[in-house]
């Protein structure tokens, strides 16, 4: 398809025929692809009155794009798409990737999930942890029969509280007063029953001394300020060079109406 | 007079390919074979050559924005000479230019003397060829701007 002035499409090979040419996505079933590759060809419908080309010299075919025929296409392509893809029964769990954190300092780590189910009150959450270089994970968080279990004799004694709303389908555990060695993979599980295939997610924590500053930022605050500050400096020159030459001859127009001479006069000094 | 304008002409391209260099080259620090800062440190080690990014501590990219805005500033003010140099009427001066000029020195001063002041490499690192050439641009811009400040448009 070639692109003349004017917005005009005139068309190939590919378009101009009927539909049975017309090849869609090899999932559509035959009945719909029909259907749809009609939609399109009528979308491109043709239409030589309003849309005339004045240089055109050779007779092919110019297609214009319809409005509201692009609309319902396009809505109906989505709906298709949509029951296309297949409804996968499993629970996705969602955890962040990376928390950064300070020494001393807390870090609430959030899980939730989603699910084609209704919330149950069987659900359940796990946590489990993996220190940095280790091969076996620990349980250290378990959330079932409406009850939270939370670490009692491994590395997060007394430090772990459960913060989350299982009605709402968060599993958000807090860790407090961090420490250099809580450097590790956390893992969350959870299961809504019968919704219980599902792969675990896991979000890495990093605890740093102090938090670094990212490559460049400050490189680039530097440089965009010192910029900043030349252009305003360029422009407010070049303002109060306006508005000088302005004032004057305000200046000299109000005293031409008083007393004529005077002003004429003072327009000639500057 | 055609002597002098090329002269300083010379100098002042001569003083910006110099910021280029110290910009842009990464050998403010050598330490045996790993050359380091402004932005990798590069290490040719086993016959490879292997870089990692310089770290990211704020005054290493304090550094590294001066040195940007002086080689900008240098620029900008070769690009105002050749604009004055039609446009200013006869016997005036260089300002605009020697503004500019002035900024960068000051600029390449600042980032020259943060890095002395800041950086720890261990002990047996040394300074490098474009840390040298940062503090050789300096005068070289000072001097360079402070000739604009002096010369006079003739006809």
């Amino acid at each position: 398809m070639t692109r003349t002035r004017g917005g005009v499409f005139s068309c190939g090979s590919l378009l101009c025929p009927p539909s049975r040419h017309l090849f869609l996505h090899p999932s559509i079933p035959p009945s719909l692809h029909r259907i749809l590759s009609l939609l399109l060809w009528k979308t491109f419908t043709f239409d030589k009155q309003t849309f005339h080309h004045p240089s055109s010299h050779h007779t092919a075919r110019h297609v214009v794009f319809s409005g509201d025929r692009m609309i319902t296409l396009l809505t109906v392509i989505s709906v298709v798409l949509l029951a296309s893809v297949p409804r996968s029964e499993s629970i996705v769990i969602y955890t962040g990737w990376e928390r950064h954190a300070l020494v001393g300092s807390d870090v609430r780590l959030s899980c939730s999930f989603f699910s084609w189910h209704w919330t149950s009150e069987d659900v359940t959450f796990s946590w489990s942890y993996r220190p940095d270089g280790a091969k076996d994970s620990i349980s250290i968080f378990h959330y079932t029969g409406g009850a939270p279990y939370v670490d009692n004799k491994g590395p997060f004694r007394d430090r772990l509280e459960f913060v989350g709303n299982p009605a709402r389908r968060d599993g958000s555990i807090l860790l407090k007063n961090l420490d250099f060695g809580d450097n590790g993979t956390f893992t969350c599980d959870a299961k809504n029953p019968p919704d219980i295939v599902g792969r675990s997610s896991s979000v890495r924590l990093l605890v740093f001394e102090k938090v670094p500053v990212q490559a460049g930022v400050i490189t680039g605050a530097i440089i965009g300020v010192v910029l900043g500050l030349l252009v305003l400096v360029v422009a407010i020159y070049y303002l109060m060079r306006f508005l000088v030459a302005r004032r004057v001859f305000s200046l000299s127009v109000s005293k031409k109406k008083g007393k004529g001479k005077e002003g004429s006069q003072q327009k000639q000094i500057f | 007079m055609l002597v002098v304008l090329v002269g300083v002409m010379i100098l002042h391209l001569l003083d910006l390919i110099l910021l280029i260099i110290s910009t842009a080259l990464n050998a403010w620090l050598v330490d045996g074979d790993l050359s380091t800062d402004l932005w990798y440190g590069c290490t040719s080690k086993n016959g490879g050559y292997h870089c990692k990014q310089s770290i990211s501590e704020d005054w290493l990219q304090a550094v590294q924005a001066l040195m940007v805005l002086s080689v900008l500033f240098c620029l900008l003010s070769f690009v105002f000479f050749l604009c004055q140099l039609f446009t200013l009427v006869k016997g005036g001066r260089f300002y605009f230019t020697a503004i500019f000029q002035i900024l960068a020195s000051l600029f390449v001063m600042s980032g020259a003397i943060i890095y002395t002041v800041m950086n720890n490499g261990p002990e047996s690192s040394s300074y490098g060829h474009a840390y040298v050439l940062a503090w050789v641009a300096f005068p070289l811009s000072l001097v360079s701007g402070l000739i604009y400040i002096v010369l006079r448009k003739k006809e």
